[in-house]
């Protein structure tokens, strides 16, 4: 086994594109469910608006990149607003139920046929990067040192993904110290006493839906960029529910929860692959194929998910007594 | 009145408002904060509450009475917005107060608490405090991003908050999750929290349910205290000893209709509230209670017959 | 029938497409212009051992703007005549089209209401919204394909089995997982997330022990179709239907009438209640686990016999359980029923003017609509605050 490659490919994947973009949707969902209480289920809508806004306004209305990115934030925003106007006066599982309709509605539509000429059906689009590449101050080459080395493109979406990370913590954190915050976190254990106190409730719930919807929609240009195309399928449900496993894993209501947690997240899953798929094919595990190891981390994920909201709820660094995940 | 030692000019002009009022269920006030008229609210076929009209005296503290499901918490959710009524109109100071939400019900300064008591379990107590506050700069998403714009303003909510929690005997608590307190602390921060909102009117549901009897007599100052200070007190009460020492004026509730009003010391020997406590409305829609006993008959017969046929 | 060439050209001859159809035996060829086409199939392309029946390899289906038009080449096995022959739906009618659109609903929204109606009944006594439900109906299907194609038993013994095990696996489901974690007083937005484990941890399972593949059942599949009035349909598929609203009935009529069942109904009223006037409120849960277990299987093993069989089939269908069950009213019964149904429906007819791969779209948009003007749903009733 090379466990050379083995390793470096785990650390590498500690600061890598996937856990960027993951940290952000997880950000995003930390204000919804985390602060707010909102069980959003559709967070892969926000990171699909947001990657198709930017592919569709550079490749279908040929505008420059900046264009696209502010028609994918204006995208996102609009689709919390869409999303909240119906369903933020009701249960909290009918908003899961809703909200992960929706997504689903968005992937279907992205991924039709009927809308081929503009989505570019299950393919999808590509080749709107290339404005994002033009402002890379890196010249082309390698960089790093030790397992730490990319190459200047990947480099750019790195620092660039990881300035957006920092730049979402601060001002999470900076928002959830102020009484703005306060409102938000008395909304998620009690919602009518903050009524009952004169504040508008749909209002700061909105508020939040939108933030978080708008953080997570980074994440969604973080991958077209990255990987210079979008795809309907990329931004299934499963995308939301693995952001839902980080957020746990990390710590709900934690500023820095979801970033250590993608980063949990993506080490072990690229550990797991990279010690069972050697093992599979050095002859030492028989009994799994090595397609079948890369669908067993999913299994992993699912069980982890299980073991960590029963055993462990707060996440690995969570304090108990502040647990988003048991109100009501 | 027996237990009153703290006589002061609040209560007497309370007392001298309610002097020569008749007994009948929607007598007029000298003064009213709160005008209620033709408030109906339907579940299905049952009529929750359907008062015909009702005042409240500003300045006095107004129990509300009446037996299990006779519709006094649901009149509390139509008053403060938290439920929509089907039909009717109330004024507090004057102002349309039907179909405005509720948060805006708090700040117009009718303020409600909760029978089962919602304090904010992972806030601390200090923060449940000053989210009491209102019109706060930095509850506003752009100027909460600079801290600079709030943070006088928060100093001046937190000074506030500590000395009513003082008043309280919360302030030992202050940094406590509000989830730890005791039941009746929970009650008191509930109030306290309350008047941090400033109201006028403050409505008091059940505020000492589930209190242990230790507390009931704090409790019941801070009530008497808040008409000291100028504001109004409407509260549901099922305890007739208690309702006898706070309260100016009693309203008594029937199956969702006001039925008798009068001062607390001779209300109680209105035919018509014995009856209303004691039955005599066989014939009457079902309330709320009954529904719950006939279910729980239903469920008895159920349940034999379960082990009726389990035992063949 | 997979790698078989069409030809499409207009009714003058003009070439437009030439496309081969996919595994599914299916194709798709966008047109322009509404008018007359004419469509030909590759007689050489076809398998060796069968032939379009009557030889009639030609077909001229008018296409209407914005409209899908069908076209179904029937296809018999070469030397086994005398089978009933399958009627082409391509130039039907609106209104036959619409019947057959309608009775195909009608299919799905009895299959939806099946598995609807066990998540329904588990969340109206636990709490519980599973979205690890759909995955029930995953192990339906594939259990009862593991006893038809691995065992070798005829497709209604496998089915038997099949649900059997399945509602074991809802007993066991409650009895060593949901309700321990229900004696731990986990949160139902806790469980609801764990739920989402359990889903993840299935979905994945099935995939590796089952494969990424689509499969069929041995028996029924390549069934020809008999005509019915307007309505077109594989014998397979009455017999289905006939028994999904038997099924159907019975569990409804046990719900009614045994005591279980008022047990049950009382339990989703109020657990606390029921639980203070002496029911046993664990058993009464477990009941409908092992029930719910048992009719999503089944609507597993349905759907797998009306479609195909994958390893993500639950998944797919979930959300159209989940706006079943809302539409008619979180955890009543009856509601689940009516709202699947209606789902069903709404899903086939509106293909008469979506195209078909939008078609759970707009069931999804109307559930949202719906709980905007109506969040109690279409049968549910509104809450009391306080």
């Amino acid at each position: 086994m090379d466990w050379n490659t083995i390793i470096s490919t785990t650390v590498k994947a500690a600061i890598g594109v996937e856990t960027v973009l993951y940290a952000l949707a997880a950000i995003g969902l930390n204000v919804h469910f985390g602060y707010t209480g909102l069980l959003n289920f559709g967070q892969a809508a926000f990171m699909a608006v947001a990657g198709y806004g930017l592919a569709v306004t550079v490749t279908v209305l040929g505008l420059p990149f900046w264009a696209g990115i502010v028609v994918g934030l204006l995208a996102a925003a609009l689709l919390a607003l869409l999303l909240g106007i119906p369903t933020l006066r009701l249960r909290a599982d009918y908003l899961a139920i809703v909200t992960i309709a929706a997504a689903e509605i968005i992937r279907l539509i992205f991924r039709s046929v009927a809308f081929k000429d503009v989505f570019g059906g299950s393919d999808g689009r590509r080749g709107f990067s290339d404005g994002f590449y033009a402002l890379n101050p890196f010249p082309a080459g390698e960089y790093g040192f030790g397992w730490f080395t990319f190459n200047h493109r990947l480099l750019w979406v790195l620092l660039v993904g990881w300035v957006l990370v920092g730049l979402s913590c601060l001002l999470v954190y900076m928002l959830m110290k102020s009484p703005w915050g306060r409102v938000l976190k008395a909304i998620r254990e009690d919602e009518d006493a903050v009524r009952s106190l004169g504040k508008n409730v749909f209002s700061y719930k909105m508020q939040s839906l939108v933030l978080g919807g708008v953080i997570g929609s980074l994440g969604g240009f973080v991958y077209g960029l990255a990987f210079a195309s979008v795809q309907p399928d990329i931004f299934g449900t499963e995308t939301t529910f693995f952001a839902y496993t980080i957020l746990i894993l990390g710590g709900a209501a934690r500023v820095f929860g979801p970033v250590v947690g993608s980063m949990i997240f993506w080490v072990l899953l690229v550990l797991v692959y990279g010690v069972l798929s050697g093992a599979v094919e050095a002859g030492y595990i028989t009994f799994m194929t090595s397609t079948q190891v890369g669908q067993f981390r999913f299994l992993l994920v699912g069980l982890g998910l299980i073991l960590l909201v029963v055993f462990r709820p707060q996440g690995i660094f969570g304090d108990k007594r502040e647990i988003a995940i048991d109100a009501r | 009145m027996h237990a009153e030692t703290t006589a002061t000019d609040r209560k007497a002009a309370a007392l001298a408002a309610f002097k020569d009022l008749d007994r009948d269920p929607g007598v007029a006030k000298p003064d009213p904060i709160l005008v209620v008229d033709g408030v109906v609210r339907r579940f299905g076929g049952l009529t929750a509450v359907d008062v015909d009209h009702v005042e409240v005296q500003r300045g006095s503290i107004t129990a509300l009475i009446g037996p299990n499901g006779a519709g006094k918490t649901t009149f509390f959710n139509q008053l403060t917005g938290f439920d929509t009524a089907d039909a009717g109109q109330w004024t507090f100071n004057g102002r349309n107060m039907h179909g405005v939400p509720p948060h805006k019900v708090a700040r117009a300064g009718m303020v409600r608490t909760f029978q089962l008591t919602k304090a904010l379990s992972k806030l601390t107590v200090i923060e449940n405090m000053r989210l009491g506050a209102q019109a706060q700069k930095g509850e506003s998403f752009w100027r909460a991003l600079v801290p600079g714009f709030w943070r006088d303003q928060e100093a001046e909510i937190t000074e506030r908050a500590e000395e009513l929690l003082v008043r309280f005997k919360l302030d030992k608590k202050r940094d406590d999750f509000a989830g730890s307190l005791s039941g009746g602390q929970r009650k008191l921060l509930e109030m306290a929290r309350a008047l941090m909102v400033q109201p006028e009117l403050v409505m008091l549901d059940e505020p000492m349910a589930g209190v242990n009897p230790a507390l009931t007599q704090s409790l019941l100052g801070h009530v008497k205290d808040l008409r000291e200070q100028g504001m109004t007190v409407l509260f549901v009460e099922h305890d007739m000893d208690m309702v006898r020492d706070i309260s100016d004026w009693v309203i008594v509730m029937a199956q969702g209709a006001v039925i008798s009003e009068g001062p607390p010391d001779t209300i109680m020997s209105d035919p018509r509230v014995i009856d209303a406590y004691l039955g005599a409305h066989h014939d009457a829609p079902l309330s709320e209670s009954e529904l719950e006993k006939q279910l729980h008959e239903a469920e008895a017969a159920l349940e034999e017959e379960i082990v009726e046929e389990t035992q063949k | 029938m997979n790698g078989v060439k069409i030809v499409v050209t207009t009714e003058s001859g003009q070439p437009v497409a030439e496309v081969t159809s996919n595994a599914q035996g299916t194709w798709q060829v966008p047109v322009e212009k509404p008018g007359k086409y004419k469509v030909t199939l590759d007689a050489n392309t076809l398998p060796q051992n069968v032939a379009v029946r009557g030889g009639n390899n030609v077909r001229t289906p008018t296409v209407y703007d914005g409209n899908m038009s069908t076209v179904l080449f029937a296809l018999q096995a070469k030397g086994a005549p005398g089978q009933p022959a399958e009627e082409e739906a391509g130039q039907s009618s609106f209104w036959t089209q619409a019947a057959q659109l309608a009775f195909e609903g009608l299919n799905l929204g009895l299959i939806i209401a099946l598995a609807a109606l066990g998540l329904s009944l588990i969340y109206g006594t636990t709490g519980l919204t599973n979205f690890a439900h759909g995955e029930l109906v995953t192990l339906g299907a594939i259990l009862a394909y593991a006893f038809n194609a691995g065992v070798g038993l005829h497709l209604i013994p496998a089915a038997v089995i099949a649900v059997i095990l399945a509602g074991g696996f809802g007993y066991a489901q409650d009895r060593f997982f949901w309700g321990q974690l229900r004696k731990r007083g986990t949160g139902i937005i806790a469980m609801m997330i764990v739920s989402i484990g359990v889903a993840l941890f299935l979905r994945y399972l099935f995939l590796i022990i089952f494969g990424g593949q689509t499969e069929v059942y041995t028996q029924y599949t390549g069934q020809a179709g008999i005509q019915v009035g307007p309505i077109t349909a594989a014998p397979k598929n009455f017999v289905a239907m006939a028994i999904e609203l038997l099924v159907l009935v019975v569990v409804s009529l046990a719900l009614l009438r045994t005591r279980t069942g008022k047990a049950a109904r009382a339990v989703a009223d109020n657990p606390a209640l029921a639980a203070s006037s002496g029911i046993n409120v664990d058993r009464v849960i477990r009941i409908i686990w092992t029930m719910g277990g048992a009719i999503a299987a089944l609507a597993g093993i349905m759907l797998g016999l009306s479609q195909s069989l994958k390893f993500n089939m639950g998944q797919d269908i979930l959300l159209l359980i989940f706006a079943g069950v809302t539409l008619g009213g979180l955890g009543t019964a009856w509601g689940a029923l009516v709202g699947s149904l209606i789902v069903g429906l709404f899903i086939q007819l509106s293909t008469l003017w979506v195209p078909p791969e939008l078609k759970s779209v707009g069931a999804l948009a109307v559930l949202i609509i719906v709980l905007l003007f109506r969040p109690q749903g279409i049968l549910g009733r509104r809450e009391r605050i306080g």
